[in-house]
């Protein structure tokens, strides 16, 4: 008798032919597991909207600057420091590790002897170094021209508080807690002026510019740089203005006049 | 020792253990959460009521898409401005703060609290968003949430 | 062919290792849980129990960061000298080197990675990219150069492969070079900052990258043949000291040009005076650290006849350079930081936010744990890679190593 050199016996055969039809289950079992979610995140993107309601968002047509006149400006006076703390919900505090959104300045020339005061707060550069620097995008130029920091995918890892020439940037270093409806942060983010975004956004004007003029010095003006019709952009058509370090070709949305 | 006697050595091990695994276990499965209004609803978690009348969308819709349809907003009203969705988180706050903490995640039992500590998912956004609805006075400038005819 | 009896050494996993290993082992596993521990603690609290501040937003964490990132960069020298610059004495020497660079890298990596204000979301670090970011283009260069020295790694150690080793060095060599080119970019790319806006700062991070990691190398083979009972021939000790004093000098040619050009433009006084008269602890970790301990004593060590055993000397110069090469990092990351902005030229400024004023900071206990911490992971790894697998060839001595011997000098032990 020939030797059967295929040693499987009719069991094996079957057995391993179960197996085999087992296994083949499992796989488009495990494949039907592995794809399902796919499938069904599929469903959610097509089903969910893309965007918001009719409101109309930033528009680049749009370029929203400010003017500010340092010779209106006192020295000593704080009332938009005080009102964007009221505003954003900022602690006030000027420990090292505090934030500061807006500061006052105030400069001597060395030579001359001559001061002035001014606030400093994010220049909302055309060109900001924030933007270019930042790893994940979070620091971004919306197209109105306001400079922002998407806290959703901001990393904290401090690049842009190094790069931005203002010193604009602060690093949130503590736990925030009663933060303002519309103005959310947090820490381990960074933060900076958002020129009252969310007040823009509703036709109005940031809380700095409301409160130099609700205080009778209008050292602050805001306005659309882009629309010829704008107060703003005649003042800065007819008188001089200039940006702060200029020498870096920022294109700052933020300019200065009597300085 | 002999195999039967490692065995049923090792059998008593395996039964002590599976006994006190249970008996951790299964009492605390069967707490719910405490609380203010409304009975147990055995293991589920307990979600309190929204202040509004109806939610945006559809409830279950709501609890498997919320995450994708937040995201989506946050991305509009950041990069677009867009700031009336339909899906404002600033509105869902608002409908569903829980009337003893006025937040929708301080408390255990608050609204968005409740579902996530049940499904043991920590909740990122309130580090940096007010879980809170704006003061009694802003209250009217607040947009009113779309609802679905 | 000479070229082929170079080649004849075999690596061989650590033996019959002394009790010391095991508690250089055990050290450094506690250094590496403190330094967790640290990290905990800020992530839970914030970067308030840190020193660090919004006028100092890098600090020692950033430090041994960038010193271990840079001379992860160096440590590959050794490896591409035998691969790509046909230095073959030095092949059996390039695994250790390959495992070094690696281990210094993710070192460096962990460390930048646990200072982050949101090191939970790396996730969205590593999908969302900004590519005019030197930050984003670095993840990419980093993860890459752990993938390639791998694959160069690979090629040395199994023998199938060996004919591809030049090929693998090379892309690992370049690869380097772009790396710490684009490290060097972190702060050359800086307008804002008077430290930092120089394109000098590229080249000047490849020097100094060849001299820490050099250093480094140098005390890692030393331990390695200490703990291994492996001796080192004096040879290959009298070629690596040659190399630290090429480095050393590359490194100070560098930084003797940027000072000098920032000494000739008249908007860069007020920062140089600062960085070389009165900037206070800057100045000192300048003159001391970086000049007197990290260049001047380490080239008197290795080049002065004379002055004790070589083989101290060398391990000296190497802890020196180290030494220095912090010093060098402090003063640049977090002096840089502390001279401040300038935005208004011939003004004297004050404000409530540290205008016009020199920034302080005092390094905290958390800051120094965690930079701990990543030197720990460095150490665990070679350690365990080296008792593992095959890094280090059996015999160190120049006869084995092929290596030309000494000239008889009267500063030869």
């Amino acid at each position: 008798m020939k030797h059967d050199h295929n040693t499987s016996s009719p069991e094996t055969v079957a057995k391993s032919s179960s197996r085999r039809g087992f296994m083949g289950v499992a796989a488009a079992g495990m494949a039907g597991i592995l794809l399902a979610p796919g499938v069904r995140l599929i469903e959610i993107a097509q089903a969910a909207p893309t965007a918001g309601s009719a409101s109309a968002g930033a528009s680049s047509k749009v370029r929203w600057g400010m003017l500010i006149d340092s010779d209106k400006c006192a020295s000593g006076c704080t009332d938009c420091v005080t009102a964007c703390n009221t505003e954003n919900g900022l602690s006030g505090g000027t420990l090292p590790t505090d934030s500061q959104w807006i500061r006052k300045i105030e400069i001597k020339e060395i030579r001359t002897g001559k001061t002035q005061s001014l606030p400093m707060m994010c220049q909302h550069c055309a060109e900001p170094p924030c933007v270019d620097v930042c790893p994940t995008g979070a620091s971004f130029k919306r197209a109105d021209g306001i400079v922002l920091v998407d806290k959703h995918i901001c990393i904290g890892c401090r690049y842009c508080v190094m790069a931005c020439p203002y010193k604009a940037r602060s690093f949130v270093h503590e736990p925030v807690h009663n933060q303002k409806t519309d103005v959310p942060r947090g820490m381990g983010t960074v933060e900076g002026c958002t020129m009252c975004v969310h007040k823009v956004d509703k036709g109005e004007m940031p809380a700095c510019v409301t409160a130099c003029s609700d205080a009778g010095h209008g050292a602050i003006l805001f306005g659309d740089l882009n629309n010829p019709e704008s107060e703003i952009a005649k003042r800065v058509a007819s008188y001089p203005s200039r940006q702060i370090r200029e020498d870096l070709h920022l294109n700052t949305g933020v300019r200065y006049s009597g300085i | 020792m002999s195999r039967r006697t490692w065995l049923s050595f090792v059998r008593l091990w395996q039964a002590l253990l599976l006994g006190v695994f249970l008996a951790v276990c299964l009492p605390a499965a069967a707490q719910t959460t405490v609380v203010p209004s409304g009975t147990s609803q055995g293991l589920g978690p307990l979600v309190t009521k929204a202040r509004g009348g109806q939610c945006v969308d559809d409830p279950v819709f709501m609890r498997r898409n919320h995450m994708a349809l937040l995201k989506h907003q946050r991305d509009d009203t950041m990069h677009g401005g867009v700031r009336n969705g339909k899906y404002s988180l600033k509105a869902c706050v608002a409908c569903h703060a829980s009337e003893a903490s006025q937040s929708v995640s301080a408390e255990a039992g608050d609204f968005c609290q409740s579902c996530h500590t049940y499904a043991a998912v920590k909740i990122d956004c309130f580090g940096c968003h007010a879980s809170k609805p704006p003061a009694a006075g802003a209250q009217a400038a607040l947009a009113q949430p779309q609802v679905k005819p | 062919m000479k070229k082929d009896k170079a080649m004849k050494y075999v690596l061989r996993p650590l033996k019959d290792t002394p009790q010391g290993f095991y508690l250089l082992l055990g050290g450094l596993s506690v250094l590496l849980a403190l330094g967790l521990g640290a990290v905990w603690h800020m992530e839970h609290n914030g970067h308030i129990v840190t020193g660090m501040n919004n006028q100092i937003v890098w600090g020692l964490p950033h430090v041994f960061a960038v010193f271990l990132v840079v001379a992860a960069s160096g440590a590959l020298n050794v490896a591409s000298m035998a691969s790509v610059f046909g230095k073959t004495e030095f092949k059996p020497l390039a695994p250790l080197s390959g495992v070094l660079a690696i281990a210094l890298l993710v070192g460096g990596l962990m460390v930048l990675m646990l200072d982050l204000g949101r090191p939970d979301r790396l996730i969205v670090a590593m999908t969302h990219f900004n590519f005019k970011s030197i930050f984003a283009l670095n993840i990419f260069l980093y993860s890459g150069f752990v993938g390639f020295v791998v694959a160069y790694l690979w090629t040395m150690m199994e023998h199938r492969m060996n004919r591809f080793t030049p090929l693998a060095g090379l892309f690992a060599f370049l690869w380097r070079m772009a790396l710490t080119t684009g490290t060097g970019s972190i702060f050359g790319f800086l307008v804002a900052r008077q430290a930092y806006d120089s394109a000098l700062l590229a080249p000047l991070f490849i020097a100094i990258s060849l001299s820490y990691g050099l250093a480094v190398f140098i005390w890692v083979l030393m331990l390695a043949s200490q703990g291994s009972a492996r001796p080192l021939g004096d040879g290959l000790m009298a070629r690596l000291a040659r190399l630290q004093v090429i480095f050393i000098a590359a490194g100070f040619y560098f930084v003797l040009v940027y000072h000098l050009t920032n000494m000739y433009f008249t908007k860069h006084h007020d920062f140089e005076r600062f960085i070389l008269l009165d900037g206070g602890i800057y100045t000192a970790m300048f003159w001391l650290g970086q000049i007197v301990l990290g260049t001047l004593l380490p080239l008197v060590l290795l080049l002065a006849p004379g002055i004790g055993a070589m083989r101290r000397r060398i391990a000296a110069s190497a802890g020196l350079v180290i030494l220095g090469g912090f010093a060098q990092m402090y003063v640049t990351i977090i002096g840089g930081q502390a001279f401040g902005l300038v935005l208004f030229p011939g003004y004297q400024v004050s404000s409530s936010f540290f205008d016009g004023v020199t920034a302080s900071y005092h390094p905290s206990l958390p800051e120094l744990l965690l930079g701990l911490g990543g030197v720990a992971v460095v150490g665990l790894i070679v350690m365990l890679a080296l008792k593992v697998m095959g890094f280090l060839p059996e015999r160190l001595d120049d006869a084995a190593l092929d290596m030309a011997p000494v000239q008889a000098t009267p500063a030869a032990a």
